[in-house]
């Protein structure tokens, strides 16, 4: 008995948490497909009907917004926030002296909420209350910055928010990186004569590969699921200017009452992150069976 | 005679409460989205009359998403088999709770006490479900009503427009005087209230019949629909350049300071108004949007299937007491809107209510009393949120108004 005990005490205990993750994660992930194949409307029904929700998702203008709008800001936000974030970890590498002062300050965007982001940049962009109003009061009447009212540019300033939140992370991931990187070799670089950004090009980033890819993974689900920024920066407007896929199953759901629409783009967005995610697990795994 | 209605009316409430707490206790669990600081007012006035009459209220308030979140709840609650015992519910929502089969029947309450001859008749249909009476209706909301700072109108020679045209021409006027002549909030529901005042105005209570409610592909694509978003068009000119986002009382803020001179907005915007201690007629005018008809925003309440005898005699004496006299005139008094019955004495009101309540009486006699498409008295919700994606993406566009009508029928054609 005992004996027995020992062998399978891991697999109980990690049990309970292994079916937890089954029921309310695969079996709602199945739930949520097999809804997008039905007609539901204010509440779930089971009768299947083929792709139908899925063919009313493409023929949606505000969906296609939606998507256009995920691949504007999801590639400017990974892309600039890890520009960013590396430039900032170079320069903070440079063994200067209030390193931890700056790290902290630049790291700190990360301890506040989405939410908070989104209520002060709205504040800060907004032409009425912030910067406009500000430049214009010292003098500069023909300054204009309106992009948060502007259909066409509201979605950059989504993308300005979430950057200032997440690039002192991004810095952080890299810092780590940076200085995991083996000393000795950066010395003998330097013996050699090397320019220093040559090191950094030819050596020190080449070996962060991995960091590269953390940061990616993480930067990318930010931006899938990005949600709360919307809601509190611009709440999807002007008109829908600024839905993401994310608000626009919030918007199908909960106040629609159109539960097919809500769960076919939910499916959407999985099959994104699974775009994402599944050649980077297939890379990984197949490293470590080499 | 009104009086000796009132009275036999409220002696049939005080003893049919009798007898709903003779047999027990009644008891209601009631889901609501009342908690903003007037509303919470006016539905506790429900509440102490509840327990007047010997009942026991379990209050479910809800706050969020102008009830998107107590939807979130109600729904959770159904498919959990433990329905409250009356939710807030409203519109055409009413007849989707019933299609699903969760709606108690309050018929023997409702014709004990006449509902059918003291609601307007269109009101009333959307409280009945398949010939059964289901839902006890609370108030009624104007929508298309456009408000406006007396002083500035007076300074400019403006009168209140009765045509889109006079609108338009009183607009360039106060533009050229540097006043901002429409204060509008960006937000998608604003949107669609300024447009289908504008489609009732423009084409009339049988074209916004067809068109918003019928949802009839023909009028969707008329030429009178290329001219309400030709309209809309002009507007988005009348608007200030910061107006996206904007929450409606800071538009209705505007207006008050004199910085805009008009606002398209339901009565709740008279709440505002009265807050900051405006005087109608005085410091602000009331007027219907131009054009004929009337638009409602009707609040009620549906009584869900339950089990038990006290949850049952909770559900009666709800009903009577949501119809009663009393609550009708306290709760529209506190609340801005008007009473859903006709019968009810409006001296205590102010102007712009007796104005409404005229106007509720005299369009529904026309037939021209039309349900609010904006705030889901007309549509369910897919469709009239497709229709509220189009008029949001051609006001903050520069899409063409021919571009819209047919994004509007394909729309409209994708979301059923």
């Amino acid at each position: 008995m005992t004996r027995w005990l020992q062998d399978n005490m891991p697999k109980i205990v990690l049990a309970p948490s292994f079916i937890a993750v089954m029921v309310f994660v695969y079996g709602f992930i199945a739930w949520t497909a097999w809804v997008s194949l039905t007609r539901s409307r204010l509440m779930p029904r089971y009768e299947l009907d083929s792709f139908i929700q899925y063919e009313r998702l493409a023929a949606s203008p505000r969906f296609e917004t939606a998507m256009v709008n995920l691949a504007i800001f999801g590639t400017l936000f990974i892309v600039i926030a890890m520009v960013l974030g590396l430039l900032l970890a170079i320069l903070l590498d440079q063994k200067i002296r209030t390193e931890g002062a700056i790290r902290t300050i630049y790291l700190y965007p990360m301890a506040l909420s989405m939410i908070v982001t989104g209520t002060a940049w709205k504040w800060i962009l907004n032409p009425e209350l912030g910067i406009e109003a500000t430049v214009q009061g010292w003098g500069f009447a023909g300054f204009e910055f309106g992009w948060l009212v502007d259909p066409d540019k509201a979605i950059y300033t989504v993308v300005l928010a979430a950057i200032w939140q997440s690039s002192g992370f991004v810095m952080a991931l890299f810092l780590a990186g940076l200085r995991s990187v083996d000393e000795e070799i950066i010395k003998a670089a330097q013996v050699d004569g090397i320019p220093t950004w040559r090191v950094y090009s030819a050596i020190i980033i080449p070996s962060m590969a991995p960091i590269f890819l953390s940061a990616f993974i993480v930067l990318a689900h930010l931006a899938i699921k990005s949600f709360d920024l919307v809601i509190a920066l611009t709440g999807g407007g002007p008109g829908y200017a600024t839905d993401l896929p994310a608000t626009y199953m919030y918007a199908m759901a909960f106040s629609r009452g159109d539960i097919g629409q809500a769960a076919s783009s939910a499916m959407v967005m999985m099959l994104v992150v699974f775009a994402i995610v599944v050649p980077y697990l297939y890379s990984e795994l197949r490293t470590k069976d080499d | 005679m009104k009086s000796f209605v009132l009275s036999t009316a409220s002696a049939i409430a005080v003893c049919a409460a009798g007898v709903a707490s003779a047999d027990g206790h009644a008891e209601a669990e009631v889901l609501h989205y009342w908690t903003s600081g007037g509303e919470a007012r006016s539905v506790a006035v429900l509440q102490e009359e509840f327990a007047a009459n010997g009942g026991t209220w379990t209050d479910m308030p809800v706050a969020g998403g102008g009830g998107d979140a107590a939807g979130t709840a109600l729904r959770a609650r159904v498919l959990s088999g433990n329905a409250p015992t009356a939710a807030q519910i409203k519109g055409p929502a009413i007849q989707e709770w019933f299609q699903e089969g969760v709606l108690a029947d309050i018929s023997s309450v409702a014709e004990a006490n006449d509902w059918a001859n003291l609601l307007p008749a269109s009101i009333a249909a959307h409280m009945q479900c398949d010939g059964t009476w289901c839902a006890a209706p609370v108030n009624v909301h104007r929508v298309d009503w456009i408000w406006a700072n007396t002083e500035i109108l007076a300074a400019n020679g403006i009168e209140m427009p009765t045509t889109w045209d006079e609108f338009n021409a009183a607009a360039e006027a106060l533009q050229a005087a540097g006043i901002i002549p429409l204060a509008h909030g960006g937000q998608a529901w604003q949107d669609a209230t300024v447009f289908e005042t504008v489609v009732l105005g423009l084409g009339g209570a049988e074209f916004y019949q067809k068109a918003l409610v019928d949802l009839d592909p023909e009028a969707l694509t008329s030429d009178t629909m290329v001219a309400v978003f030709d309209q809309m068009r002009t507007m988005r000119g009348y608007v200030d350049d910061n107006f996206s986002g904007r929450d409606w009382n800071l538009a209705t803020a505007m207006v008050m300071n004199g910085e805009a001179a008009f606002q398209i907005m339901g009565d709740w915007a008279k709440g505002e108004f009265l807050a900051a201690g405006k005087v109608p007629g005085v410091d602000f005018t009331c007027a219907s949007t131009p054009g004929d008809g009337y638009l409602y925003n009707v609040d009620s309440f549906a009584m869900f299937s339950v089990e038990g005898e006290g949850k049952a005699a909770g559900q009666e004496l709800l009903a009577k007491l949501i119809m009663g006299p009393n609550f009708q005139e306290v709760f529209n008094m506190n609340k801005g809107s008007i009473p859903a019955r006709t019968d009810v004495d409006l001296s205590g009101f102010d102007e712009c209510a007796k104005i409404s309540a005229a106007d509720m009486a005299s369009t529904n006699e026309s037939g021209t009393l039309m349900p609010s498409y904006a705030h889901g008295m007309a549509l369910f919700g897919a469709q009239s949120g497709a229709i509220t994606d189009v008029v949001t993406a051609h006001f903050n566009s520069d899409m063409s108004s021919a571009d819209a009508v047919q994004m509007l029928a394909d729309a409209v054609a994708n979301s059923m």
